[in-house]
């Protein structure tokens, strides 16, 4: 009964994680770091939760906050792609940016900062974001593994070089996969406010794009294998929101801190290569041009 | 080098002239008058002495934690860390003043600051040993750690150290002798002797980098590690020695925050001190002097913006968030555009090998 | 000279420059279709970059290049390959992970409803692979094939895109014997269907036993196009030198005393076919040793290895320096000894290019008592030192304070040789030092290099230069293929002989 319980509440509270994680895998598949994609599931977050409010509708506000992390997406692109911006930096302030950037939509069509109004349960969702995670890890397993498109991925990510004297524009490519980052990243926000919660809040992230790219990186940057890890994740997380209402016979209560570090703690360890290895795509991180 | 740091100097202005123009234009498009905005954010900032103590107790920190940076950055490396260093290094010094109430006056607040230093270095000390030993790279480990660090600091106030007189989340308060009296000068605003610890650290680390045998490896390091191995320079060591004193660095937010401010670890206290530490860093060019100024102006903006809740309709101190963000972008593509420029310059004549190897990175 | 044979591929007076530096300085070629035709020079004298433009990666400054008899410009590889050209380039552009069939139809995948079409993918190459006896383990990563598999999925991909010109940058240069004489074998066959190969190479044999024609390169420009059968190697070794007047002067000898600073013994590193090969090596005090070869023949893997044993993989040998063993030795601990080192490359291996010139002067030196003390810089007599070494090598601007970047390459070098001989080190290993720097700066370096010797240190000279060798060494060896293969004394050798022996005949 109990893991029943705890199974149903994984698999709701991974979805976001979901895809979040495969936004993450075209962006870094690609070759482009993608630590903004906190900012890009905030902003989505937003948008789904104030589109649905508006069109009462959660597919309008899903696809509103789609949108809203490619819009967020193609600033990104624009400035590591073709400025060549540092990828660490532009990816930290598209972050702040975000985290800014909502109250203050906020305010402006709701009056308050901290929350958008809250969405009646008959406009929410209440499976189909899980359904559509999964759908599409096994799409994008296909696309990846099956598809010229996903071959160009692969090499824009692994050697450019010899993508480009293959005859296909690198940068194309990258640009492509960050606005599909952007958008799927936008669509585990809104899964976020009309799936898990009823409403946009302050920063309702709270670190779930890091997260994700936590379990990108987990899962070896392949699709499968990293939803897999997001599951693990949010596991963590559903275990954690059990243990909290549960108070010892002295009166304490479990100390929940150790269960959230967990995704984070095991992930360094994956990545020293600790327990087990994981190899980041070879020119992840480096801004292409030709001579 | 003056050519070069005018240029630095000119692109980082540019920067942030652009940035904020993008956020005027936003403050234009919520509705409100950009020029009022501004007078708000000035008179917000620096209206009165109580106001400007205010920014000065806002920058103390960004001035720590933009050193941080600055410091690993000019070791070749990003510290996204700094949060979860001052996290450390808070609870820290919280630590030795609840649990060593019996030091006298004048050695407790040193042995507070000599435990947030140490905690942070101690944190800042991992990333750079599993970039130097393991491989892993910084960036997402750093992420990683900020976390860990968030959620054992949370442990410790809500644990072992809980203020049960209180429904928030933080520890029992400190005891007195460590209290850093504000000055009076300030009319209550909170700023003691970290603003000029702070100070401090800015020269020593700019002493450090430029008049010393490590600064000098670690700068070497951060230039051209092939270079300084070649010279006989312990790569590793320089790695793993930058990372811990930035870390120590970030940890002494603790002395400002704890000793100077609130008297105990609240979580949550830091409002991103770590990531505006990187903007700090970048406006400031990596320079303690840069970083100083540029933790005034960011001090300045956050607290200015703070008035925005009250004093407009339409926008909310959050614009702050949004100018940072704004300035940061472009200064980050800005500085690119010169350093290619100069790299084409540099690297004409080398360039006739055909295949351009993609590295291994990062 | 063109006959009644069509030309397949032809370049006009072809002129590139890379910013100040010209690599084409007037480029004439004429390729026969269905003929293998040689491109051979010495290292910078622009044979790779001429390929480049042929290949799309550069656009030329001036000049026509003609394909099959009509004048074609392209701006990408992209359009080089559509219009039938293929290149294998020295350093593969393989992606690692991916398969080897991954590797091929890149950019060029056959599709059946919006998927790769693997299996007509796979039944295509089988055919290609069968015709040109080119067998590929389709399905594994790349990076787990030997080097001479990795070029055939190179030349695969070439083929796969159907290319008419295959040009092949170096190609043996990471193959064993054997190898290259199936590769070459089969090249002979490729061109019988009316294909035609453009072989870039260093190696003399491989050009007069394989090729039909060859045109020689020299400092940026074709200097001649030759019939194989009717020419020699010592007539294309000279035409490859040329009579150039630069650096001519021999340098007295040195005295060398019998104090052995370096002995290698049997040195051999763990890379099968690219590593070193039972190397030895000795050098007195009092002497310049010159280490000859066309680069990419094991140099860098020597000098790397003996600066720095401990970090390297090694297979057996010993090193000893100063009368130490060293096999245990990192670099620090090296230089400790007094082994002074010019690296190869100043640019990416020797210089802070952002730090001022005098923190690149005390790079190395910084923990000398005279330059610290309890790890505090002492500005003013590293200033005085670094003013004086700039003065005293003649580096100009002698201004210690300006980043190292503005220097130009021969100052830069110059400040590179003060720093490296300030303390006076025992023994120095000294790698192209002269590359790209002025005929004056070339001088005086060389000119410091004696001065070295003379005071009784211990000198390796690593050149690509067969004239820097002969002016300064007072023993010359010739390393081909991770190998010593000859060794002469200071009046046995000459240009012509060494050239032979650096192209492997």
């Amino acid at each position: 009964m109990i893991l029943d319980e705890l199974g149903a509440s994984t698999l709701r509270v991974s979805t976001p994680l979901v895809f979040a994680a495969l936004g993450g895998l075209y962006s870094e598949r690609a070759g482009v770091v993608n630590i903004a994609l906190e900012g890009m599931m905030l902003v989505g977050a937003f948008a789904a939760a104030a589109g649905t409010y508006f069109a009462h509708d959660p597919w309008v506000g899903a696809a509103a906050g789609m949108a809203s992390g490619m819009s967020l997406a193609a600033i990104y692109a624009l400035f590591v792609i073709s400025l060549r911006a540092n990828q660490v930096v532009a990816g930290t302030a598209i972050n702040i940016l975000a985290l800014g950037l909502t109250p203050l939509l906020c305010k402006a069509l709701f009056e308050v900062t901290s929350s958008t109004p809250s969405i009646p349960l008959s406009d929410r969702f209440h499976s189909a974001p899980v359904v559509a995670a999964w759908i599409l890890v096994l799409v994008s397993w296909i696309v990846v593994q099956r598809t010229p498109a996903g071959l160009w991925l692969r090499f824009a990510g692994e050697n450019p070089d010899a993508l480009d004297s293959a005859g296909v524009r690198v940068n194309f490519v990258r640009w492509v996969a960050v606005l599909i980052s952007g958008g799927l990243a936008g669509l585990g926000g809104a899964s976020l406010s009309l799936f898990l919660s009823s409403s946009f809040s302050r920063n309702m992230t709270a670190g779930r794009g890091f997260i994700a790219l936590a379990a990108l990186i987990f899962g070896k940057w392949r699709p499968v294998p990293a939803a897999v890890a997001c599951l693990l994740f949010g596991c963590f997380e559903a275990t954690q929101i059990r243990l909290q209402g549960i108070t010892f016979p002295g009166g304490g209560s479990f100390p929940v801190q150790f269960v959230q570090i967990l995704p984070y703690f095991l992930t360094i360890l994956v990545l020293a290569g600790f327990v087990g290895q994981s190899r980041p795509p070879r020119a992840l991180g480096l801004p292409f041009r030709r001579e | 080098m003056s050519g070069k740091s005018v240029q630095g100097l000119l692109s980082a202005l540019f920067g942030v002239l652009v940035g904020l123009i993008l956020g005027l234009l936003v403050v234009w498009g919520a509705g409100e008058n950009p020029l009022t905005v501004l007078r708000i954010l000035a008179r917000g900032a620096f209206g009165s002495r109580y106001d400007l103590g205010m920014t000065l107790f806002y920058s103390t920190p960004l001035i720590f934690t933009g050193l941080s940076v600055a410091v690993v950055f000019r070791a070749g490396m990003f510290n996204i860390g700094a949060e979860g260093q001052l996290t450390v290094g808070t609870i820290a010094a919280a630590m030795a003043g609840i649990l060593l109430p019996f030091l006298p006056m004048p050695i407790a607040p040193l042995v507070a600051w000599v435990c947030a230093s140490l905690a942070g270095a101690a944190w800042g000390a991992i990333p750079g040993w599993l970039r130097a030993r393991r491989g892993s790279h910084e960036v997402i480990n750093t992420i990683m750690l900020n976390f860990v660090a968030a959620g054992l600091c949370s442990y410790f106030a809500l644990y072992p150290l809980r203020n049960l007189q209180s429904q928030n989340p933080e520890t029992r308060g400190i005891a007195s002798q460590f209290k850093l009296a504000p000055f009076p000068l300030f009319e209550g605003a909170p700023v003691g002797w970290a603003l000029p610890l702070a100070l401090l650290m800015a020269l020593f680390v700019w002493f450090l980098l430029w008049r010393t045998v490590i600064g000098f490896e670690w700068r070497a390091v951060g230039l051209n590690e092939v270079a300084a191995r070649a010279a006989g320079i312990d790569v590793a060591r320089a790695r793993v020695g930058a990372f811990a004193f930035a870390g120590a660095l970030a940890g002494m937010v603790g002395v400002a925050e704890v000793l100077g401010n609130s008297g105990r670890f609240r979580v949550g206290f830091s409002p991103e001190y770590g990531f505006m530490g990187i903007a700090v860093a970048l406006l400031g060019r990596n320079h303690p002097a840069g970083v100083v100024a540029a933790a005034l102006l960011l001090g300045a903006l956050h607290k200015g913006a703070a008035e925005l809740d009250l004093e407009t309709d339409r926008v909310t101190r959050d614009l702050s968030l949004v100018f940072q963000g704004l300035i940061i972008l472009c200064v980050s593509a800005e500085g690119w555009w010169f350093q290619n420029r100069r790299r084409k310059a540099t690297a004409g004549s080398q360039k006739s090998t055909g295949v351009v190897p993609a590295s291994n990175s990062p | 000279m063109t006959g009644t044979i069509p030309l397949a591929v032809e370049m006009r007076g072809v002129i590139k420059r890379f910013g100040a530096a010209t690599a084409n300085a007037g480029v004439d070629l004429q390729v026969a279709r269905g003929t293998i035709h040689g491109i051979v020079g010495e290292n910078g004298a622009g044979k790779s970059t001429a390929m480049n433009l042929l290949f799309g990666k550069y656009r030329s400054d001036a000049g026509e290049v003609l394909l099959d008899g009509n004048v074609r410009r392209w701006r990408s590889p992209a359009e080089a390959i559509a219009a039938g050209i293929g290149m294998v380039h020295q350093h593969f552009l393989l992606g690692g992970p991916h398969t080897a069939l991954e590797n091929i139809i890149l950019g060029a995948e056959p599709r059946r409803h919006g998927f790769i079409d693997t299996a007509r993918a796979r039944a295509d190459l089988e055919l290609l692979a069968q015709a040109h006896h080119l067998p590929v383990p389709w399905d594994t990563p790349v990076d787990q094939l030997p080097v001479g598999i990795q070029q055939r999925v190179e030349i695969l991909k070439a083929l796969y895109r159907q290319a008419r010109v295959l040009i092949l940058d170096e190609p043996t240069a990471v193959l064993t014997p054997s190898e290259a004489d199936h590769l070459l074998a089969g090249l002979r066959e490729f061109v019988k269907s009316g294909r035609t190969v453009l072989l870039v190479t260093h190696k003399l044999r491989e050009v007069l036993s394989w090729t039909d024609q060859l045109t020689v390169f020299r400092a940026g420009r074709t200097v001649a196009t030759l019939r194989t059968k009717e020419t020699t190697a010592e007539a294309v070794a000279e035409k490859m030198i040329g009579r150039k007047v630069d650096l001519k002067v021999r340098w007295p000898p040195g005295t060398p005393t019998t104090e052995c600073l370096l002995e290698v013994r049997h040195l051999t590193t763990a890379h099968p076919g690219k590593g070193l090969q039972d190397i030895s090596i000795s050098a007195r005090a009092g002497e310049i040793v010159g280490i000859a070869g066309v680069e990419g023949n094991g140099q860098s893997e020597l000098v790397r290895t003996i600066l720095s044993p401990a970090e390297q993989d090694l297979r057996g040998g010993e090193i000893s320096w100063l009368g130490t063993s060293a096999l245990r030795l990192n670099s620090a601990q090296v230089r400790g000894l007094g082994v002074a080192s010019i690296p190869e490359d100043r640019i990416s291996k020797g210089l802070l290019t952002e730090a001022t010139v005098q923190e690149n002067f005390i790079l190395g030196h910084q923990r000398r008592s005279e330059y610290s003390s309890f790890g505090v810089l002492k500005r003013l007599a590293i200033n005085a030192a670094a003013l004086r070494v700039l003065e005293d090598n003649d580096v100009r601007p002698a201004d210690v304070s300006v980043p190292a970047r503005v220097l130009s390459g021969g100052n830069q070098q110059k400040l590179i040789f003060g720093r490296e001989l300030h303390g006076q080190p025992r023994f120095i290993v000294a790698c192209q030092p002269t590359r790209g720097v002025d005929l004056g700066a070339a001088q005086f370096i060389h000119e410091q290099l004696v001065r070295c010797r003379d005071r009784g240190a211990g000198v390796l000279l690593v050149s690509s230069e067969l004239e820097e060798i002969l002016a300064l060494s007072d023993r010359i060896l010739v390393m081909y293929g991770g190998r010593i293969v000859a060794e002469y004394g200071r009046q046995e050798a000459t240009e012509a002989e060494l050239g032979l022996r650096m192209g492997g005949v």
